[in-house]
């Protein structure tokens, strides 16, 4: 009897299980970004091959696209190739396409939920991992590979081994300056980056459902960072009121329809879960990071735990971790010097970011010594910040905003960190070189973020507020 | 690239870290590629441990210790992590590993590996530091890895563990199939449960 919510989603959506196999399962949306899609397409060609349902995908670049001057061409000659190259396989395939520029353009995983196409009940994919993040739509959403896209492409379905499911439930009340990015951090610190690997999770309890929808997002986006497939967040009255009206949302009587479903799409009081794990809110402070995992957080008034908290078998890679970072077991990193603040990326790149961002600088000054980019997620989001007056707020505070994009998340624009520069970043991977090569990466809340532009150092935001 | 699996035996690479993130195994800058071209990736396999911040080869490294060498890489606990680059396991593949031997893989990267005809074997903790200590007390030492019959064996000691693999895929390998081959012929029952669901 399915009666978790996953499983209701997962079994609706199974074509055939193949005998001593995995599950053929049919996809109900596709997106594609430039970076893992072009080796699909060709594969597709190499095959003779039309995709096979073109309405259910939609592409956008957004890895590679500069957040300045996107009106002018990339500099970048690889990176143009690949932003261009999406360009035309979309029309050589009949796919949606929103280009630099487009209004529709942004981070994908930003734009697909901002613009009502992804939905509660249905199946998401993208060649990304952080494809978790529609999740928090009610939907089952995960990062796949290139050779998947191009299965999605070629056939509409995908074929997966059914992951097990966990429920992550997070009780109480949050306290003042704690944010969904701490909860997300926090879970990870408690269930290092492979805890959640072969499960799918379901995030539940007070914390979960008292969060909008960005904080959803924020915490569903996390998800592959323990290592799970996805996570998501049965839908209620918070995702339908953020869905009503938007561009892709169902409209009259369709909407009534939808409503109605959505509505069923709950787990069942006696759903059992392969595994349970429960967090109370008391426990969590802001977070930093001090490793170069996204498991390797700390509450920030918190010190660096001593190697020998940490197995044997894990005591090389802790050591190589702290070496690159430049810190050392039992430091504590309030009042570090930071050089850069980044705010942006699928993770912390939406409307609610920058309010709580702004609402540490209004009043303040940018430290003279921090670079700041601040980049919204997509066009829609630069536009609300300016119908907002935060755009002002940020300039007479001495930030300049840039335009949308993944960015320094993972630098494959020119948004690199310098080798050996430490940056306060609210995105989701603080791997070797991630921002670049040699950039030190602390991850965190826009708060925890806002507070080290406007200080120069690692602050506890809560000083501020 | 799409090859047979049978039996494979061979020396081993060791890389006796955890979370060996995709990050490294092909930093991000190496993705602006438009085609799959294995040879490159194969060149920027771990490229930032490979060499120095100024180019130089970093010697410590194991891909540049020529005691090493072989077409299975060994590796410490949730290899694969983070990103879903399939580009991870291009570079694996183009540099000419075919089995990839942990305790413990990262799911998104296992999939790419088995796409891209690279094997994930999941040995014990146990096996595994067994295995790393057999390859650092004799670098020539082998192992083989048995397909059709599941097992995974370190010659030095002679111990020998069953892996996992289902029966679908263990024939796709073993035949050198793909799963488009596979869903391709299924397109009627794709189009049934279109039909089935046609009112969502």
């Amino acid at each position: 009897m399915a009666n978790t919510l996953f499983d209701k989603i997962w079994d609706r959506h199974v074509v055939q299980n193949v005998p001593d196999g995995p599950t053929q399962l049919y996809i109900d949306r596709l997106y594609c970004h430039e970076v893992t899609s072009p080796q699909a397409f060709a594969g597709m060609r190499a095959r003779g091959l039309k995709c096979f349902r073109p309405d259910h995908i939609y592409c956008m670049p957004d890895h590679n696209t500069p957040t300045h001057d996107q009106d002018k061409p990339i500099e970048d000659p690889v990176s143009k190739t690949q932003v261009d190259t999406l360009s035309r396989n979309a029309a050589d395939f009949g796919l949606a396409h929103f280009g630099m520029m487009h209004p529709k353009n942004g981070i994908i995983h930003v734009v697909g939920p901002e613009r009502g196409l992804s939905l509660p009940g249905m199946t998401i994919v993208c060649g990304d991992s952080h494809t978790s993040t529609h999740g928090a739509m009610g939907a089952v959403a995960f990062g796949i590979g290139t050779s998947e896209v191009e299965m999605v492409m070629a056939s509409q379905c995908i074929l997966q081994q059914k992951p097990k499911s966990m429920r992550i439930s997070v009780n109480g009340t949050l306290g003042k300056g704690v944010t969904a990015k701490d909860v997300a951090l926090y879970i990870m610190s408690r269930m290092t980056t492979s805890g959640a690997t072969g499960y799918f999770v379901e995030y539940a309890g007070p914390v979960v459902k008292s969060l909008m929808m960005e904080g959803r997002l924020t915490l569903c986006n996390l998800s592959i960072e323990m290592g799970a497939r996805g996570g998501f967040i049965a839908p209620d009255e918070v995702t339908f009121e953020y869905i009503k009206g938007r561009e892709y949302a169902p409209k009259g009587e369709e909407w009534e329809k939808a409503l109605a479903y959505w509505k069923t799409l709950q787990s069942g009081e006696d759903a059992v879960f392969d595994k349970e794990v429960t967090f109370d809110a008391a426990d969590i402070e802001p977070m930093v990071t001090y490793g170069t995992n996204p498991g390797m957080g700390m509450g920030i008034s918190r010190c660096i735990p001593a190697l020998d908290t940490v197995p044997v078998a894990g005591q090389a890679s802790y050591r190589k971790s702290l070496d690159y970072m430049g810190f050392e077991p039992g430091q504590c990193l309030l009042g570090t010097p930071v050089d850069y603040v980044f705010c942006g990326s699928c993770t912390n790149g939406r409307i609610e970011d920058f309010r709580a961002f702004a609402s540490i600088v209004k009043g303040r000054r940018k430290a003279a010594d921090v670079i700041c980019w601040l980049v919204p997620g997509s066009w829609m989001v630069a536009e609300q910040i300016k119908a907002e007056g935060l755009d002002k707020v940020f300039e007479e505070a001495g930030f300049e905003l840039r335009q949308p994009g993944c960015s320094a998340c993972l630098a494959m624009n020119d948004d690199k960190i310098p080798g050996g520069k430490l940056a306060v970043s609210t995105s989701n991977r603080n791997f070797e070189g991630r921002q670049g090569p040699g950039a030190r990466t602390v991850l965190a809340s826009p708060l925890v973020a806002a507070a080290a532009a406007v200080t120069g150092m690692i602050t506890d935001p809560r000083t501020l507020l | 690239m799409k090859q047979k699996f049978d039996i494979i035996t061979s020396t081993c690479v060791p890389l006796p870290l955890e979370n060996v993130d995709t990050d490294q195994i092909i930093p991000a800058r190496f993705l602006k590629a438009t085609t799959k071209e294995e040879k490159f990736f194969g060149e920027n396999l771990f490229r930032d441990w490979r060499y120095h911040a100024d180019g130089t080869l970093n010697k410590e490294f194991v891909l540049n210790d020529p005691t090493y060498k072989g077409e299975i890489l060994v590796a410490g606990k949730n290899f694969g992590s983070g990103s879903s680059r399939e580009h991870a396991a291009w570079a694996i593949a183009g540099y000419g590993f075919r089995v990839v031997i942990s305790s413990f893989f990262a799911d998104i990267h296992k999939n790419n590996e088995l796409n891209n005809f690279v094997l994930p074997v999941v040995v014990s903790e146990d096996f595994l530091a067994e295995l790393f200590a057999s390859i650092k007390t004799d670098p020539a030492m082998q192992v083989e890895v048995d397909v059709p019959n599941q097992t995974v064996t370190n010659k030095a000691t002679g111990r020998s563990e069953r892996f996992e693999i289902n029966g679908y895929k263990k024939y796709c390998l073993m035949n050198a199939l793909d799963d488009i081959d596979f869903l391709l012929e299924n397109k009627g029952k794709i189009e049934a449960w279109e039909e089935r669901n046609s009112s969502f």
